[in-house]
């Protein structure tokens, strides 16, 4: 029997009935890290050590009951590990080692899971490539020459070629969607706030959020169940109950409201992607749900009010990189100045340095009523625009991302081509809602293409409901590359 | 599409109009305590330019009586009870320093 290609729900069921143990199917899925992982480079760090010894524990304790207990995952290289190396695939955090387990882990621990190790992203989460990684790119499991997406490029690739059960990732404009668009499996972007952001390295942090890569939306809505909630440790996650979401998870769409916002069609998406996702829609529809029109049109400015927000805020996050408290110190600087400086050019990547100059500029006398605060109106107006919507519908249903996945190397010089990406999952971020990315086809080339599936704040169920109806209707999730 | 309007605005901006001048580009750098090489300075004026001139896209939007967004699920003022915590590792977090150790200190050059 094959152990890694089970889904979540499947693993659960064969360590329930005793079918085969943690250690087993941990060892199946290092085995397929060692073979297949060299030509994609989906992990940074694999901790074989550690799956063995959490797979042994959850073996001896013997109580499968979490859907989670004994089961590997990874998660994306952010993401804090107490002993475990945690870098943001940067140089300036080469050598970090932790002290804390971030509160997602410890939630993830207290279940059981099985780490199998840290996965590639974007340096600092910044980029839609993972090519600014200080490791190197992830490659695309259906074409080695095309990005896997990011920034978090590596848990979806991992993800997408069974080299991981699930994994933990960050959306902040759609680095959890795009990528898992473009390497096709699912991938959940929670509402803000709804899963604690302690002990994750910060990008924007008016704008994180820590979702997660699955196999099925079953998947993704038991991972959820688990991390989901309020947290003494943020402050920003409310008191909302999280519900049972696996009630949601129903095969028809009656009495669903979809909505089609016509912005998030614009002229420029790739043909094969449109079509694939306006037949989508129309499976919607046959499963049940009424369509509605919706019309968004600040949608057009979401990419200049994303940028100018999120860089502002990464800029003010980045300053504690000073190299004294943590991370890589600048040899030879002779006063603390020249320390902060020289440490900062050494230690941050091209995309990062980018990052802190324009937040420093539009943060900057001056240009801060121009640039900063003038975007943190239109996001008012945005977050206005959505509510608006979502009186009419109960989930947006679009393309995740204009383009399926671009060869490597396509956009690195051109920052604003490399923000395009980003063009159909920013508003997302700026307006704080839930995103589901599902497997809704394939370009002729044989590149996957995603469903954006969006609701209104806090109602990740209606994602679930959607996406799980419109999964049982279709194939495209259980595809999987050959990479044998 | 936006991403035609970037390359447009990009393909439009005139190497000696831009938006963030070399000039600049250094005063912001050394503001954000980032040494950059020439190379870096140069690249960066005009990417710098090219974005912000994009960003200019929003005076379209009249956001006159709109208030700002900082927090967008509407929470304020989130308080926790004030009370003295014991920190469990006080010795692990200032072992994460690179700089030399002192007295469960961390030494540093001199600041002048």
């Amino acid at each position: 029997m094959e152990l890694t290609p089970l889904t979540l729900a499947e693993a659960h069921q064969g360590l329930k009935a005793k079918t085969f143990s943690s250690a087993e199917l941990t060892r199946a899925y290092l085995r397929r890290i060692k073979a297949v992982d060299p030509r994609l480079h989906a992990y940074v760090t694999v901790t074989e050590e550690q799956a063995l010894k959490d797979a042994a524990a959850a073996d001896k304790k013997g109580d499968f009951s979490h859907p989670l207990a004994g089961v590997p995952m990874n998660l994306k290289d952010i993401i804090c590990t107490e002993g475990i190396r945690t870098t943001a695939c940067s140089k300036i955090l080469e050598n970090f080692v932790p002290p804390y387990d971030a509160d997602v882990v410890t939630r993830l621990k207290k279940a059981g899971a099985v780490l199998l190790g840290k996965a590639n992203t974007d340096q600092f989460a910044m980029g839609s490539s993972s090519e600014t990684s200080f490791f190197g790119v992830t490659k695309n499991p259906w074409d080695q020459t095309k990005v896997a997406g990011g920034s978090s490029g590596g848990p979806a690739a991992s993800v997408a070629s069974d080299l991981a059960c699930y994994a933990i990732g960050t959306d902040t404009g759609g680095s959890i969607r795009q990528p898992a668009s473009l390497c096709s499996c699912v991938g959940l972007k929670v509402t803000y706030g709804r899963v604690p952001r302690h002990g994750v390295i910060s990008y924007a942090s008016s704008f994180d959020t820590i979702g997660h890569f699955a196999k099925t939306v079953q998947d993704a809505a038991l991972v959820l169940q688990t991390i989901a909630g309020q947290s003494e440790w943020d402050a920003t996650t409310p008191d909302v109950p999280v519900p049972d979401y696996t009630q949601f998870l129903k095969t028809d769409l009656k009495g669903v409201r979809v909505g089609v916002p016509k912005e998030y069609f614009i002229e420029g998406i790739e043909a094969e992607t449109e079509k694939a996702i306006r037949d989508a829609i129309e499976t919607l529809k046959k499963l049940g749900a009424t369509l509605v029109d919706i019309a968004l049109p600040l949608t057009k400015y979401a990419i200049p009010v994303y940028y100018l927000l999120v860089k502002s805020e990464a800029s003010t996050n980045l300053a504690r990189y000073d190299g004294i408290k943590y991370g890589h110190t600048a040899k030879g600087a002779k006063e603390l100045e020249e320390i902060y400086s020289k440490t900062r050019g050494e230690g941050f990547g091209d995309e990062v340095k980018r990052a802190i100059m324009l937040g420093t500029y539009t943060l900057s006398a001056g240009y801060y009523e121009a640039f900063y605060v003038k975007a943190a109106k239109v996001r008012t107006l945005m977050k206005q625009e959505y509510d608006e919507a979502f009186k009419k519908c109960d989930v947006l249903a679009s393309p995740v991302s204009p383009f399926p996945a671009f060869p490597i190397g396509a956009r690195m010089d051109d920052p604003l081509a490399m923000y395009a990406a980003d063009t159909l999952t920013v508003p997302g971020g700026i307006v704080g809602l839930p995103g589901l990315s599902v497997p809704a086809g394939f370009t002729k080339a044989g590149l996957p293409i995603g469903l954006q599936l969006q609701a209104a704040q806090f109602k990740e169920e209606n994602l679930f409901r959607a996406g799980h109806a419109f999964e049982q209707a279709t194939d495209w999730h259980k595809k999987k590359p050959s990479l044998a | 599409m936006i991403f035609k309007k970037a390359r447009f605005l990009y393909s439009d901006c005139e190497p000696f109009s831009m938006a963030i001048s070399q000039q600049e580009v250094q005063k912001i750098a050394k503001l954000a305590r980032l040494s950059l090489t020439e190379g870096e300075v140069a690249t960066l004026a005009g990417q710098l330019s090219a974005i912000i001139d994009h960003a200019k896209v929003l005076n379209e939007v009249d956001t006159k009586n709109v208030p700002a967004t900082a927090q967008i699920t509407g929470l304020s003022s989130v308080t926790f009870a004030d009370e003295v915590k014991a920190c469990k590792k006080p010795e692990a977090l200032i072992a994460c320093s690179p700089q030399s150790v002192q007295n469960g200190m961390i030494k540093i050059q001199s600041i002048f």
